[in-house]
């Protein structure tokens, strides 16, 4: 996430240099082989810690993680040699740390058990992972599904009101006894979309249409999308109950409508929307404005004599973890409560691997979506640059939402820590990003190499 | 494009960072403050983690956990729970714990740095070294003899060895059962709004934490002083005393329950406590040597603590005359706790120095290995040796044909001081008797025991109350436990 990035980005006229790149498919593999271990160890930490004996499934464990691993990293080598070595594993590691907590939590909780279905869930999205990087030769084929895209992304929004609500959200709908929150398919599906759409347009968003006073506003034609999603997104937040997600579609529509048009009027219009949006549900929903008085006063609970909320158990448990954690499998963080093992997965992280973990997890994020900024700073084609920033900013955004959420820091909204957190569609839906950045990061480096995409 | 781009990355590392620095925030700036929420269950999760070490009286454990399988793990059990409750005190998980459980909790829980192999160790591995016990110096035979000779009357005894100030009985009556106060259930709660609701207050360490008019037994202190200031020199030569003594400068006359009171010695006064006498031998001390005699035996101390805090027994400073002359007889402002009693007659069985009590022998680690021990106690002087030993024979004139003969015990020198406390608006609350005394077996160079017992009983008739009847026998009962067989 530095903004000193190496290479010096080409002009899109310029001849691409005929240079030999290294494919550091070795150094992926390397890396790889670290992150089974290290989520192996801490597998065996929790064993150790909670039952004083190594877990009997630690090799299996070990052995499924790798293979997964492994499985990926050969479609990698075969599909995209010049694919960016770090994703892969960055995504390897933090799933098995995701399960490794996971499963260190189901050991408190015995008669609700995450973590299985959880293994399940992960090796479909290694799957879909396997299945993206070896089917899309190239990036650019999504541009001509972007209109399939939005479609199925605003189906997929709409379905769960058709759902039973669970927990005061409607986010997910119930499939043959697998629950699915299409929200998250919708992502990345909105993304893309994005991307093709304003890479198609930009020029028409930042420099056709009336100036009104300073701002240039473009037609109605091309502006009408925008609200059109604007819109989506509103009712989302309103009928679903889904806070979480609205903001990430208003920051993912925000940072991609800056990056296209260079204009930092969209972004003032974009967060004025939002906080009339925003101000105008908190009037309608009180459970909105709920969640903005726990942030505010967190242990507002406590002093009313009602113990204390999920937000402050979460702040006890992060502070008990203090700088270097209590150990794996040591903390009491099933304090938290129901959540404890989806939205509130940080807070372990936090009480048993404390600040130090914690920041290392942070910057593995920040690796990743560094990682997704550096290739989209390298392609050439606008829809490329545009699909990998929007990427890599969902996973930005939505580490903040949750990050900030369960650490006080911003009013809490549901959403799934990428990787770390229960939830199946959430690790899908991180496989399938981890597979276009792939994707991208092989175009942005392949171009370098004089060879042609296939 | 490609600015923006860089834009944009830049917005996500600011995200990064207020993540960063909000996390550094919480886990470190804010966590002690976190920590110590009383709404955070972690302390106490750690607290019940593993079992409580023990309380040993006579090297037993009058104390035990018991494993719940519960969020709260290990609950507090006792055996005999009613008759050390005093001692004890309670540990609950709803209401904290009091006495030894209190001021041991270090030890008991774990917690105290001394229980670890090495210094710091414990800070570093968060971990935390099994509950280690706490050996008191009770004498379970003396306390059991007090709890019985007790049995349904509201009193306390206290009894000591005073050469060392070790706490041999704390009984206080009505107890209750601490582990009824132990774990989590409805049932606690119950336990804990009967408790405190009870009238007779089962829960006040009479022993510790009540004070009484001492009455007659406070003349002990009054002899000291006199005899110390010099104003007697001869405990057989005849006092001048009027009976009955009208208070200086009032119209109030005071009485005697005995006769030949009129200008008797302090010998025949003390054995048979004459108010007057002593009403007059206060006033002739004067406030400045009374107070300084009662200071020096432990009154208007509110620091003493066994470890556990003692109540503050008072003798007034501020007195006119008349004041002062009840004050001598222990009325008035004068009030004291049965263990302060008892360090009273301990400081006369000493040769008048007075050993500070205490209640912990030493503390030791789950395996039994000491990591503190009482060591030395701080001494006082009292009273000049003479005066002490003067003191004793007259209380033992007091057992031997007084008003206390009902402590004496065969082939052992029992010295004592009765008292009949009247208290109450016109007198009309119901008397405390009152007896404090020591007892030295045959053979042994100084006392080994003193004891001081207050009963306060409103089934028995007034006329029967008083120290000799009632308290004397409890006395020699707590007496002859502890010098055991």
């Amino acid at each position: 996430m530095t903004k000193a990035v190496t290479g010096t980005t080409v002009a899109a006229e310029a001849p691409a240099p005929a240079v030999r790149l290294p494919r550091r498919r070795g150094i992926e593999l390397a890396l790889i082989v670290v992150a089974v271990l290290l989520s192996v160890y801490g597998y065996c930490a929790v064993g150790l810690a909670r039952q004083g004996t190594l877990p009997p499934g630690a090799a299996g464990y070990g052995a499924g993680l790798g293979v997964l691993a492994l499985l990926a990293h050969l479609t990698v080598r075969l599909r995209a040699p010049y694919a960016d070595p770090l994703l892969l594993p960055i995504g390897v590691l933090l799933n098995g740390l995701g399960l490794v907590l996971i499963y260190r939590l189901d050991l408190e909780t015995p008669d609700d058990l995450a973590a299985p279905a959880q293994l399940v869930w992960s090796t479909l999205g290694v799957a879909l992972f396997i299945v993206v990087v070896a089917a899309l030769r190239d990036h650019r084929v999504l541009q001509r599904y972007s209109y399939v895209c939005v479609a199925a992304a605003l189906a997929l929004l709409t379905l769960p009101i058709f759902f039973p609500a669970v927990n005061g959200a409607r986010i997910w709908i119930r499939i043959a006894g697998f629950s699915i929150q299409p929200s998250e398919f919708a992502k990345v599906l909105l993304a893309v979309f994005f991307a093709a759409y304003l890479a198609a347009n930009r020029n028409a968003l930042a420099h056709a249409g009336r100036r009104l006073w300073r701002l240039q506003f473009p037609t109605g034609r091309v502006l009408g999308p925008v609200v059109a999603i604007w819109l989506v997104s509103v009712g989302v937040l309103i009928l679903e109950r889904d806070l979480g997600t609205s903001l990430l579609f208003f920051g993912l529509f925000v940072v991609m409508l800056y990056v296209a048009t260079g204009r930092a009027g969209w972004i003032a219009v974009g967060l004025t929307l939002a906080t009339l949006g925003a101000v105008a549900v908190g009037r309608m929903e009180p459970h909105v404005a709920a969640r903005i008085h726990d942030w505010l006063h967190p242990f507002a609970s406590i002093d009313a004599g009602q113990g204390p909320n999920q937000l402050a158990q979460s702040l006890f448990a992060f502070a008990a973890g203090g700088m270097l954690g209590t150990g794996l499998g040591l903390g009491r963080s099933t304090l938290i409560g129901f959540a404890v093992k989806s939205d509130f997965i940080l807070a372990t992280a936090g009480e048993e691997l404390g600040l130090l973990g914690l920041s290392a997890i942070f910057l593995l994020y920040a690796l990743l979506v560094e990682r997704g900024y550096r290739a989209g700073l390298a392609l050439r084609d606008p829809f490329g640059r545009l699909l990998a920033v929007g990427l890599a900013s969902i996973v930005a955004l939505q580490v903040f939402v949750i990050a900030g959420g369960v650490t006080g820091l911003i009013p809490l909204t549901g959403m799934a820590m990428p990787f770390l957190a229960q939830g199946g569609s959430s690790v899908v839906t991180n496989w399938a990003i981890v597979a276009l950045l792939i994707r991208v990061s092989d175009s942005a480096r392949r171009q370098y190499d004089g060879e042609v995409a296939p | 494009m490609t600015r923006y781009i860089r834009h944009a990355a830049a917005f996500c590392a600011l995200l990064l960072v207020a993540l960063l620095a909000n996390a550094s925030r919480i886990q470190v700036v804010q966590a002690p403050a976190y920590d110590d929420n009383p709404a955070n269950r972690r302390q106490d999760i750690a607290r019940y983690s593993q079992p409580r070490g023990d309380i040993l009286v006579d090297g037993r454990p009058v104390t035990g956990s018991k494993d719940t399988g519960e969020q709260l793990r290990y609950e507090r059990t006792y055996d005999n729970g009613p008759l050390y409750a005093p001692v004890t005190g309670f540990v609950s998980q709803r209401y904290g714990s009091s006495f030894l459980e209190d001021t041991e909790d270090g030890t008991l829980a774990g917690t105290d740095p001394m229980l670890s192999p090495f210094p710091l160790w414990n800070d570093f591995t968060r971990a935390r070294s099994p509950g280690g016990d706490v050996v008191t110096t009770l004498d379970g035979a003396a306390q059991r003899a007090a709890y019985e000779g007790l049995a349904d009357r509201k009193g306390a005894v206290a009894a000591l060895e005073p050469a060392t100030g070790r706490v041999l009985a704390l009984v206080s009556t009505p107890s209750y059962h601490p582990e009824t106060l132990s774990g989590n259930a409805p049932s606690v709660t119950r336990s804990w709004l009967e408790l405190q609701q009870d009238p007779d207050k089962p829960m006040l360490n009479r022993a510790v934490r009540q004070t009484y008019p001492p009455g007659s037994t406070f003349k002990v202190l009054t002899a000291a002083a006199a005899l110390d200031a010099g104003v007697i020199r001869n405990v057989d030569a005849r006092t001048r005393s009027p009976d009955p003594y009208t208070l200086p400068g009032t119209r109030t006359t005071l009485r005697n329950t005995a006769r030949n009171c009129r200008n008797a010695s302090l010998r025949v006064a003390f054995e048979w406590s004459c108010n007057t006498v002593f009403a007059k031998l206060g006033v002739d001390v004067g406030v400045t040597g009374m107070a300084a005699t009662a200071q020096a035996f432990g009154f208007n101390d509110a620091g003493l603590r066994i470890p556990f805090a003692v109540s503050a027994s008072t003798f007034d400073t501020t007195v006119d005359r008349a004041q002062l002359a009840l004050s001598s007889i222990g009325q008035y402002n004068t009030r004291a706790t049965p263990l302060q009693m008892a360090m009273v007659a301990a400081a006369v069985a000493n040769g008048g120095q007075l050993r500070q009590p205490y209640l912990v022998e030493r503390t030791t680690t789950h395996r039994g290995a000491t990591v503190a021990s009482a060591g030395g106690r701080p001494v006082r002087q009292t009273m000049y040796p003479s005066t002490a030993r003067r003191l004793r024979e007259l209380m033992r004139d007091v057992v031997e044909h007084g008003t206390g003969a009902n402590a004496a015990i065969r082939g052992t020198t029992v010295g004592g001081k009765t008292g009949t406390a009247q208290h109450g608006i016109g007198n009309a609350g119901t008397p405390y008797a009152w007896f404090v005394g020591w007892a030295q077996p045959a053979g042994d160079p100084v006392p080994k025991v003193a004891v001081a017992v207050v009963v306060e009983d409103s089934n028995a008739h007034r006329g029967d109350i008083s120290g000799g009847g009632l308290a004397a026998p409890l006395a020699r009962a707590v007496m002859t436990a502890a010098l055991g067989p």
